[in-house]
């Protein structure tokens, strides 16, 4: 993905929660969003069945 | 009260408080001067409670000269993260932002179950920003140090809990740990911590992070002192909606059961790798010290980490999200970046995590019918230098702040409840993992006993100090 496309993504999104962002902050968004999606995508990546229910709280 | 007896435990102080040999009060004071002498060096305090010490240890003097029994824990100084409310203080949660809100008006759960077994409150400590930290950096309050080389991180976010507990400030304190931060601070700051099962102790009236993977337990010099604090805060509460209705499980009465039935492995896999020698060094002493040579796969941890990093991310972000739209110059800039990056997941991605959570819950269920015990490494180093950033692992240079809890996170992901235990290396102590099925923190707390007595796992006394 293309830090272009990354940092318009960030503009949207910022722009469609509210959240102000100085020109000084966005690399270091950039990069933390960067290592995000890596670990979403490792996650994405592992195929789970359909009835798959998420786990909130752990009951034994 | 003694300069020698600030060295006691607090099973020790409680034993002498209780038979008069020691009062609360000459025990809080020596508390107090001990925190008063070194904790200009250690940072580990962000407010002392004093007087509310003084209060509550006379309390506990007249309710034992009039043959009242007050508790296990009687006369015993404890402190807790700055995230616990303490009536009368603002819950600050490491942050400058928090400082604006009211002051709390009662107690937190824990505080309030410690203090009716006969503890007094000190103080509160210091933290990393909102509890999104490995480290024990805060750029509003300086970094805690750890007792052992001030030069060094005392490991977040729990920081302060792990400095003034490594230091001797006192014999227990409480903190929280949503992806390891008990068990990291006890790594560097060369005590035990306990992490409980995912709703075992009530977080009523404590600052949250991320509500699915935030627990509060305690730190303290040696296994029956973890012990009797754990014990003194078991127990349902409505105030917690993911606290547990089980029964009260006392788990010291059971330390010095015999361990030999128990089925004890080394976790493979994610769990060998990443590690610099003190910490493969600290795990095969423990294997050593057990007999354990049998090693499980613990499958696809490193993903079970990944799925951490993206439910904190997001979960951490919702919870700070209009704070983020208001003050964001009020926050720790590195915090604040993460936080933002956190909002921008998307939220299938997330809603994976959740699932695969499950999923990966089933495969630790599925080995534990096998196996009682799992030894992990608890950090990958021993602490690193204040203001470290990166560190070269296995031939990798990585940055230090989030690898930190490469093999904490995989853990308290599905809840499992963990003692850490302190490895007395030279120069620097690091902790190992005892990791128990859900709800058998006997089991952990019983395998640190036995490795205590066997003089294999120790708190060593603050060597920085």
């Amino acid at each position: 993905m293309s830090a272009e496309l990354i940092d318009d993504y960030i503009a949207s999104v910022a722009a469609l929660l509210g959240l102000p962002i100085e020109d000084a902050w966005k690399p270091a968004v950039r990069a933390n969003l960067e290592v995000s999606l890596r670990m979403a995508r490792l996650v994405e990546e592992f195929p789970l069945p359909d009835e798959t229910e998420p786990a909130g709280v752990f009951i034994a | 009260m003694t300069a020698a007896s600030a060295t006691l435990s607090a099973s020790e102080i409680a034993k002498a408080v209780t038979s008069g040999k020691l009062t609360a009060l000459e025990v809080t004071e020596t508390a107090l001067a001990r925190i008063e002498r070194y904790d200009g060096i250690l940072n580990s305090f962000t407010d002392v409670t004093a007087e509310r010490a003084r209060t509550r240890a006379r309390e506990i003097d007249s309710a034992i000269a009039a043959g009242r029994n007050v508790g296990p824990l009687a006369g015993v100084p404890f402190a807790v993260k700055n995230l616990f409310d303490v009536k009368g203080l603002t819950t600050r949660a490491g942050s400058r932002i928090n400082r604006d809100l009211p002051k709390a008006t009662r107690d937190a759960t824990l505080i309030e179950r410690l203090e009716a077994a006969g503890a007094v409150l000190v103080g509160a400590l210091n933290m990393g920003e909102y509890a999104y930290d490995f480290t024990g950096e805060n750029v509003h309050d300086g970094p805690s140090r750890n007792p052992h080389d001030p030069s060094r991180m005392t490991g977040g976010s729990s920081g302060g809990s792990g400095s003034a507990v490594g230091g001797a400030l006192v014999p227990i304190a409480l903190g929280s740990d949503t992806n390891g931060s008990i068990r990291v601070p006890s790594s560097f700051c060369g005590i035990f911590g306990l992490k409980p099962t995912y709703g075992r102790l009530s977080r009523a009236r404590s600052f949250p992070f991320v509500a699915s993977l935030d627990h509060l337990g305690p730190f303290a010099r040696s296994v029956r002192d973890l012990a009797l604090a754990y014990d003194a805060m078991q127990g349902p509460d409505a105030d917690d909606a993911a606290c547990t209705t089980r029964a009260v499980e006392p788990a010291a009465p059971r330390l010095a059961q015999n361990i030999g039935s128990l089925r004890i492995a080394l976790a493979g896999g994610w769990f060998q790798k990443n590690l610099f020698p003190e910490a493969a060094e600290a795990v095969a002493h423990v294997a050593k010290a057990l007999g354990v040579t049998k090693v499980v796969d613990v499958p696809e941890a490193e993903r079970a980490r990944a799925a951490a990093f993206v439910i904190t991310t997001t979960e951490g972000a919702s919870l700070h999200l209009d704070r983020l739209r208001k003050r964001p110059n009020d926050f720790e800039p590195a915090i604040r970046d993460r936080l933002i990056s956190g909002a921008m997941i998307p939220a299938p991605l997330v809603d994976r995590a959740q699932k695969f959570r499950r999923w990966y819950r089933a495969q630790l269920l599925e080995i534990f019918r096998s196996v009682d015990l799992l030894i992990a490494p608890a950090t990958p180093c021993v602490a690193p230098k204040l203001g470290q950033v990166n560190f070269v692992l296995d031939g990798i240079e990585m940055p230090v702040r989030p690898n930190i809890g490469v093999h904490t996170q995989p853990i308290s992901f599905i809840g499992l409840p963990v003692v850490a235990v302190p490895v007395p290396l030279e120069p620097m102590p690091i902790g190992v993992q005892l990791i128990a099925p859900p709800w058998r923190e006997d089991i952990a707390l019983r395998v640190a006993y036995t490795l205590e007595r066997m003089g294999a796992v120790s708190a060593p006394p603050p060597r920085g100090l």
